[in-house]
């Protein structure tokens, strides 16, 4: 009964903490339309306190295989497509089960990167301050503003900027001082071209695509930027990704707290682990919705939480979560079956037999609810009853 | 009760050559496996010493016979020591990480302290680049002994070289790289992060399995065949013979070499036969060999297969087929198999009487198959004994019984996605050959009657069928954990039924009582009933309830009374269900859907729902209107095209002008199909597709639209079909013909007919979703997989905080708010969710 009780004050007390952080949380944000994950809304809480102890979980309830269950069981029910947006080979949205395991997978680059960038209230929908915005986020490089005259003969390459470019020469000037070594400054011929010398004929070649691939202006990695509609808003949408890039742009009609990417790993290095699993959440919820497939919020926050609990984020799959357990039997029943126990043997690894796989291939009760019970049974009872 | 003993943990290690002399039992010289006699050679492979295989001999060595004793090992003395394959890799990294002459690291004392603080830390990334700087320094001659430096190439997959100039190499020998191995002190180890001897790695003596886990096989012309790993066996004491004598003989280093190479390949294939860069050792037959790797990994590999899942005693499978007059927690089994299945129950003064003729009932069915007496001696029940057993019963014993009426047993369908794929039933014995199923649990198991095939399983102890009768009955999992709404319901006809039956006005008692008989009983007094009136009587009295149906209506019903609004899905699997399951139990829940489908069923054949291909005939009018919407989609989108064509057409801000067009046709055609299926609709209001499909009972509208007005476009990979032949889709159009009926708009309903090319086009579209649910099956069980893999081990601890296996906290309360899924709606209301997304 203590117990119960005690249980009892905790849930009170976290759900009033959680009460306060919800209230928090919407002051903070604005943007508040990424976090609102709050699905359903309180009913009056008079009497509902044997209600609410009722729909507690169960202590030692498998929860991570109810909610990897409830993830991927309706997968056989989603789309295979990749659609292609704006017919655009390079960004394209995949759709359905490839959505959901792009995310789950948690790959260092995505299949598709991409940003969506969203402009602040006042420039939503001005259509003219959106192409001005991609004209500035547009990576730029040497060869699309500069006329390049090569000169196999001499190794010599000579650049000037096209006429009617934004960028003047002085900028140009100051991108190949960069590049070159010396202190002297770049030697400019009477034609007003810029001559980058070079010694040797793999030298010339090197230094020619070097410069050609030179960034110049707007940010670096993205490669494609159009403005697409959506929602009744001008929003610009990115192939290839760079968050840090965009943020530290410093271009004005940019709502820095509106950007969209599919990126995690720049998500986490930009905005922290709470974001990326943030993003997860969302992102694997988005895939659910749109597919009309009905999952509990509380199973995709397990799975984005246990792939970034560590602070770092792990896919799920070999080189992620399953690499991470201590149980080499665990490991070994996953995949690359040889490989972890070839490394057992070496290390003198000790497996604790304390998860649910292991315990299965020795033979023994799982700890899984009802396994994690004990009874204690007394030896010397039974002895007085003979 | 016996006390349990529980292993705590086990360690792996890398055998030494003095441990494996220890363990074994027998040296093994000799390639011959059996002699002349036929009796297997001592010292050679079959040696009996390595554990009995046939019954009735006791093992030499441990005294057990053949059930009890699991084999010993010997050991095969190698004459040349060779590499054990799966350490190849690690070996060289101990080489290039170590002095050759003096075997003393090649760290530097910076090095060491930080490897030593990254190792302390558990910072793996960091050893492996501290390690990764000192391999690299393979030019450098030794900072403790100024040993020439010495390059070592690794070729794969045991291979090692020693790199001299730019085309010179010398092949090192495993002896020389024992011999430096051996060097390397114990204190370095940790450096090298290996615990164990790194001389261990090269095999001396070749530990040899027990003949138990290679049997040979007796085949019907009574020759034996071999099992694959005694084979490889064979042919590695054969090599080792071969160097053996070669030595003997004095001849030549080279030929030596070779031989030893040979014996290298050979224990390298015992280990593991699927070796990059060298073929895989076959059988005669040419079927590569199953040598030790090949047998633990992958799905069919011992892992998968033999120890994290077993085939099992105690189950049946059989078809399944539909009996709505049984409860959703029933499960109608065949006489056959209940017979065959059996139930150890304890005897007590209380069931001694009934088990007494169950035993004497022998074989008949409800009889009994065994019998476990106090003292721990188990008897088979034959009907010969079965009379002397009978009288012989006391309590204490345990009597193998068949399966009865009433006992617990587990129901599984695969593909087994779900927690819902397996559950607990109440066996009900029947006649017939399948086992039988209420159709409101089918959604749960996904299971249909066109053929499919079920599993059962029989509990063998009291905590089993306690546990499965609590957790993971039927009636406990009519609310799905996934997303908090009940699976379990009626469906189809059910549905249907109910919705005609709460829409009759009047309803006689004759007929209500045909209705109702033998499942509700009608209050006495009232003569006329309605419809409505029929369903309020199987709500409890007390439930106050109003709920949105599908139709968007109101249904309001007061103390248990149904006031306003027909029943239809939400009724009978929806929101009706959960409300009663939240406020008056599983059980609860469980009558009224036991009831109501009963109910449901008798009003719908009562009534007479029948879907014929007159169902959607349509009016002549409507058909005239549905030919000119059609008409006017057709004249716009020609339009758009010669728009295109002159060069008049705006793009979409973001697409190309092909989109463009694109677009708008499939807008122009979309809405087209959609009007026409309105029309339709109104043609049909309350004929039989229209009710299934309004009342979710099955169908949709879609459907309807493709039945009576148009099918609509066709799609492949989403887009309009444009591919085929040269600027055309198929040989029946003109070039670069782009009007919606040559690109796979099917103009004509399923009931009027395709034309041919409409046909066509509709198969492609078939075909492509054919293909895809293909790849998706597979992709998306590995999905699954992996995601089980994950998580299996998280489970919520006694303060509700998720944590892992090894203790880790996941989240410091589940969910957020501790709640379970399938229990929010005690505590939230159910809410359209909202989200905004990138489309």
């Amino acid at each position: 009964m203590k117990n119960e009780n005690k249980i009892k004050k905790d849930i009170k007390a976290s759900k009033s903490q959680k009460n306060k952080s919800d209230a928090e949380h919407n002051d903070n944000n604005d943007e508040s339309k990424h976090n609102d994950n709050n699905d359903e809304t309180k009913h009056n809480d008079n009497n509902d306190e044997s209600k609410h102890s009722d729909a507690l979980v169960d202590v030692g309830e498998a929860v991570g295989i109810i909610a990897a269950q409830s993830i991927g069981e309706p997968g056989t029910q989603m789309t295979l497509r990749t659609f292609h947006y704006a017919g655009v080979v390079e960004l394209a949205v995949p759709l359905g089960l490839p959505a959901l395991m792009e995310i789950v997978d948690a790959r260092r680059e995505p299949k598709y990167p991409m940003m969506i960038i969203h402009l602040k209230k006042a420039h939503m929908r001005d259509i003219t301050a959106a192409n001005n915005v991609v004209e500035k986020l547009k990576e730029k490089n040497l060869i699309d503003v500069c006329d390049m005259h090569e000169d196999k003969e001499n190794k010599v390459i000579k650049v000037k900027a096209k006429e009617g470019v934004e960028f003047g020469n002085e900028a140009v000037e100051s991108v190949l001082n960069s590049v070159k070594r010396g202190k002297k400054g770049i030697k400019k011929d009477d034609k007003g071209y810029f001559i980058v010398k070079t010694s040797s004929e793999k030298a010339y070649y090197d230094r020619i695509t070097k410069l050609q691939q030179k960034k110049i202006g707007g940010v670096k990695g993205l490669k494609k930027v159009y403005v697409s509609e959506y929602h009744r808003e001008y929003v610009i949408v990115t192939s290839g990704v760079n968050l840090r890039g965009v943020i530290d742009s410093k271009i004005d009609e940019i709502d820095k707290f509106r950007i969209e990417t599919n990126d995690i790993f720049q998500i986490c290095d930009c905005l922290g682990i709470e974001a990326t699993r943030n993003t997860i959440v969302d992102g694997m919820k988005k895939v659910m919705i749109e597919q009309k497939i009905d999952v509990d919020y509380r199973h995709l926050m397990l799975v984005a939480d246990t792939m970034t609990f560590t602070g770092e984020i792990e896919g799920i799959g070999r080189a992620g979560i399953v690499s991470e357990k201590p149980s080499v039997l665990a490991r070994a029943s996953y995949e690359e079956t040889e490989k972890h126990l070839f490394h057992a043997a070496i290390t003198k690894e000790i497996d604790p037999i304390n998860g649910v796989a292991e315990s299965i291939i020795i033979g023994q009760e799982i700890p899984l609810g009802t396994g994690i019970v004990d009874v204690t049974y007394s030896l010397k009872q039974d002895k007085t009853k003979k | 009760m016996s006390l349990q003993k529980k292993i705590e943990s086990i360690q792996f290690e890398l055998a030494s050559e003095n441990l494996i002399r220890k363990l074994s039992v027998a040296e093994i010289k000799d390639p011959t496996t059996y002699a002349d006699d036929g009796y297997p050679m001592p010292g050679g492979l079959m040696d009996p010493r390595m554990g009995v295989i046939d019954p009735g001999i006791k093992c030499k060595i441990c005294g057990g016979r053949m059930n009890d004793c699991l084999g010993h090992i010997g050991h095969i003395e190698l004459i040349r020591p060779v590499v054990h394959v799966g350490y190849a890799k690690e070996i060289y990294r101990i080489l290039e990480m170590t002095c050759r002459k003096c075997g003393e690291l090649k760290f530097t004392d910076d090095e060491r302290k930080k490897f030593n603080e990254a190792l302390n830390r558990g910072d793996e990334e960091e050893c492996t680049k501290i390690e990764k700087e000192v391999r690299k320094r393979d030019d450098e001659s030794c900072p403790h002994c100024g040993a020439e430096p010495m390059k070592i190439k690794f070729v794969k997959p045991y291979s090692y070289y020693q790199v001299m100039g730019k085309d010179e190499e010398y092949s090192i020998l495993i002896t020389d790289i024992e011999e430096w191995l051996k060097k390397i002190k114990d204190d370095d180890l940790k450096y090298l992060r290996i615990s164990v001897r790194p001389e261990n790695m090269i095999l001396r003596v070749l530990p040899v399995l027990p003949i138990i886990s290679r049997p040979s096989i007796t085949l019907e012309s009574s020759t034996r065949s071999e099992d694959d790993l005694t084979h490889k066996l064979v042919d590695i004491l054969r090599i080792n013979e071969r160097i053996k004598a070669t030595i003997d003989s004095g001849a030549p280093q080279i030929i030596i070499e070779d031989l030893w190479s040979l014996l290298q390949y050979h224990v390298a294939t015992y280990f593991d036969n699927e070796l990059g860069g060298v073929p895989p050792a076959r059988h005669r037959s040419g079927r590569p060999l199953k040598t030790i790797c090949q047998r633990l990994k992958g799905k069919e590999g011992r892992f998968r297969n033999n120890l994290s899942g077993k085939r099992v005693n105690f189950s049946a499978r059989t078809v399944i087929s539909p009996d709505p007059n049984i409860d959703i927690n029933e499960l109608g089994v065949p006489k056959l198999i209940a017979k065959d299945m059996s139930v150890p129950e304890r005897v007590t003064e209380y069931n001694i009487e009934r088990l007494r003729k169950n035993i004497l009932n022998g074989s008949n069915y409800p009889g009994a198959s065994r019998i476990v007496t106090k003292d721990g001696k188990s008897k088979r029940i034959l009907d010969n004994n079965k009379e002397e057993i009978a009288e012989t019963l006391s309590t204490g014993d345990i009597v193998e019984r068949h399966l009865t009426d009433g006992d617990i047993v587990i129901f599984n369908r695969q593909p087994s996605l779900h927690i819902i794929s397996m559950m607990c039933h109440k066996v009900r014995v029947m006649d017939g050959k399948t086992f039988r199923i209420n159709i409101a649990v089918c959604a749960p198991y996904n299971a249909d009657f066109d053929g499919d095939e079920m599993n059962l399983h029989v509990a063998q102890s009291e905590e089993a069928i306690a546990e499965e009768e609590i957790l993971m009955g039927i009636n406990q999992h009519i609310i799905s954990p996934r997303y908090g709404g009940p699976v379990i319901g009626g469906r189809h006809d059910h549905v249907s039924g109910m919705y005609l039956l709460t829409n009759k006005e009047k309803i006689s008692r004759e007929i209500a009582l045909q209705i109702t008989g033998g499942i509700l009983e009608l209050p006495e007094e009232k003569t006329e009933f309605t419809g409505k009136d029929i369903f309020s009587l199987l709500l409890p009295k007390d439930l106050n309830a109003t709920y949105v149906n599908k139709f968007k209506e109101n249904v309001i019903i007061e103390n248990g009374k149904l006031k306003e609004g027909n029943i239809d899905t939400e009724g009978m699997a929806g929101e009706l269900v959960q409300e009663i399951y939240n406020n008056y139990g599983a059980d609860a829940a469980a009558d009224f859907i036991n009831k109501s489908t009963k109910v449901a069923i008798r009003a719908i054949a009562i009534n007479g729902f029948t879907l014929g291909i007159d169902a959607t005939d349509i009016t002549d009018d409507a058909k005239v209107k549905i030919n000119n919407r059609l008409d006017g989609a057709e004249k716009r989108i020609t339009k758009y095209i010669s728009q295109k064509e002159k060069g008049e057409l705006k793009p979409i801000v973001g697409k190309s002008l092909e989109d463009t067009l694109e677009d708008y046709i499939m807008i122009e055609l979309g809405k087209a199909r959609n009007e026409c299926g309105e029309v339709a609709a109104s043609a049909l209001v309350d004929k039989v597709p229209i009710i299934m499909a309004k009342t979710g009972a099955r169908g949709s509208m879609l459907n309807v639209t493709q039945m009576s007005a148009t099918v609509g476009q066709q799609a492949v990979r989403g887009k309009r079909i444009k591919r085929g032949y040269i600027n055309r889709t198929l040989s029946a159009f003109k070039r670069n013909d782009f009007s919606p009926s040559a690109c796979g708009f099917v103009r004509s309903s399923f009931k009027d007919g395709l034309s041919p090319t409409e046909y066509f086009f509709h198969a492609m579209g078939g075909r492509e979703t054919l293909v895809d649910t293909a790849i998706r099956t597979g992709r998306s069980g590995y999905l699954q997989r992996r995601l089980i893999n994950s998580l299996l081990d998280l489970k919520v601890d006694e303060n509700r905080a998720v944590r892992d296996s090894g203790g880790n906290i996941i989240q410091f309360l589940y969910g957020e708010d501790g709640i379970d899924p399938s229990r929010k709606t005690l505590v939230y209301k159910k809410q359209e969710e909202k989200f905004e997304w990138f489309s």
